[in-house]
């Protein structure tokens, strides 16, 4: 093995257990604690606050936010899912058809 | 209808699978684009590390030929949010044996965003096992994906330019879920705000982590007004037992 082979495996260790640890560390401090109210309390509800979070910074990021588009090209698949969502409640359906449409706006209607 | 174990993990990780696999195409591309490695140091990325922004800076990192300890700290920094997540499944790992340790491992962004939001019945052996193959399902699809893109390089076959978006509509879908399941939606509101916030004053490589404890701030803010309500709740599971 040269010694930039070892480099590679001894960095993917090192990041993996840098990855690991942060997965761990509630299982290893509060696995006693689960139901203490503090803990029942953040555990039920930080689900909705980060998918809410989530949803935010990733449209943030796939729309294009200069005049004339204003975001409209992420936002309006967004709000197709939305709506498809909340009338079918079908998640295969809606997901399908909010990627679709963002895919055709951004290989068709960006680059013309 | 009863559907079997596998079934279930495989009908509810599909989105994830045209999210995972353009994601991990991305970092295929660039592992075999930017590094002399042969190419299926990149799936191993995948199996050992499994974190998609984590896999992306590794790249550069790997490029200044960074030192260990520093590339601990950086990981150990960009994924710093994962330290939430396991506050809201500590109940649902609860005596999940030899599945628990792979459960925690792969328990990335969208993993935890499935796993929080699906119904649960009361038969705990099987709604881990459940978790644990959409925990795998999840997995395999990233290791494809960094495998596909570190093997095909850039001699991609379609334009598959905005896939991607299956992510944001993945969110949004679990979204509208946690908000019919949930009868406060002060989180949704307190998770938006703190995005925008976080979004608008800090640097992109910061801004999840930023938000998440913007949350959790927010809901430390909001414990005490509602605190009865799970001392309520614990009472009333003594009296089951």
């Amino acid at each position: 093995m040269n010694g930039d082979t070892f480099y590679l495996l001894s960095f993917i260790l090192a990041a993996a257990a840098a990855t690991f640890l942060t997965r761990l560390l509630p299982f290893a401090f509060l696995g006693r604690q689960r139901n203490h109210p503090l803990v029942q309390h953040l555990g039920r509800y930080l689900p909705a606050g980060i998918m809410a979070l989530l949803v935010v910074i990733f449209l943030l990021r796939s729309g294009n936010w200069q005049a004339p588009v204003l975001g409209m090209d992420a936002l309006g698949p967004a709000l197709l899912v939305v709506i498809l969502h909340l009338w079918k409640r079908n998640a295969l359906l809606s997901l399908m058809a909010g990627t679709l449409s963002y895919m055709l706006i951004q290989q068709l209607v960006i680059t013309v | 209808m009863q559907s079997s174990p596998l079934t279930t993990a495989l009908r509810l990780s599909l989105p994830v699978l045209f999210g995972y696999l353009p994601l991990g195409m991305a970092f295929g591309v660039l592992f075999s684009t930017q590094l002399d490695y042969a190419w299926w140091f990149a799936p191993l990325m995948g199996l050992v590390i499994y974190a998609g922004a984590g896999q992306i800076l590794a790249v550069s990192l790997l490029l200044a030929s960074t030192g260990l300890i520093e590339v601990f700290i950086a990981m150990l920094v960009l994924n710093a949010r994962h330290v939430f997540y396991g506050l809201s499944l500590l109940d649902a790992f609860a005596g999940a044996g030899w599945r628990k340790p792979y459960l925690i491992f792969g328990l990335t962004d969208e993993t935890y965003s499935l796993l929080t939001s699906r119904p649960r019945t009361r038969n705990k052996a099987l709604e881990q096992q459940v978790d644990f193959l959409i925990t795998l399902c999840n997995q395999i699809y990233w290791i494809l994906g960094c495998a596909l893109g570190a093997w095909l390089g850039r001699t991609l076959i379609f334009d598959s330019t905005g896939i991607d978006f299956a992510l944001v509509a993945l969110f949004i879908v679990l979204c509208i879920e946690q908000y019919k399941a949930l009868q406060s939606h002060f989180a949704i509101w307190a998770g938006a705000i703190a995005a925008l916030v976080a979004a608008l004053l800090f640097p992109a490589s910061q801004q999840l982590l930023i938000a998440i404890t913007l949350v959790v701030v927010a809901l430390f803010w909001q414990y005490p007004s509602r605190k009865h309500l799970y001392t309520a709740i614990n009472q009333d599971q003594q009296h089951e037992r």
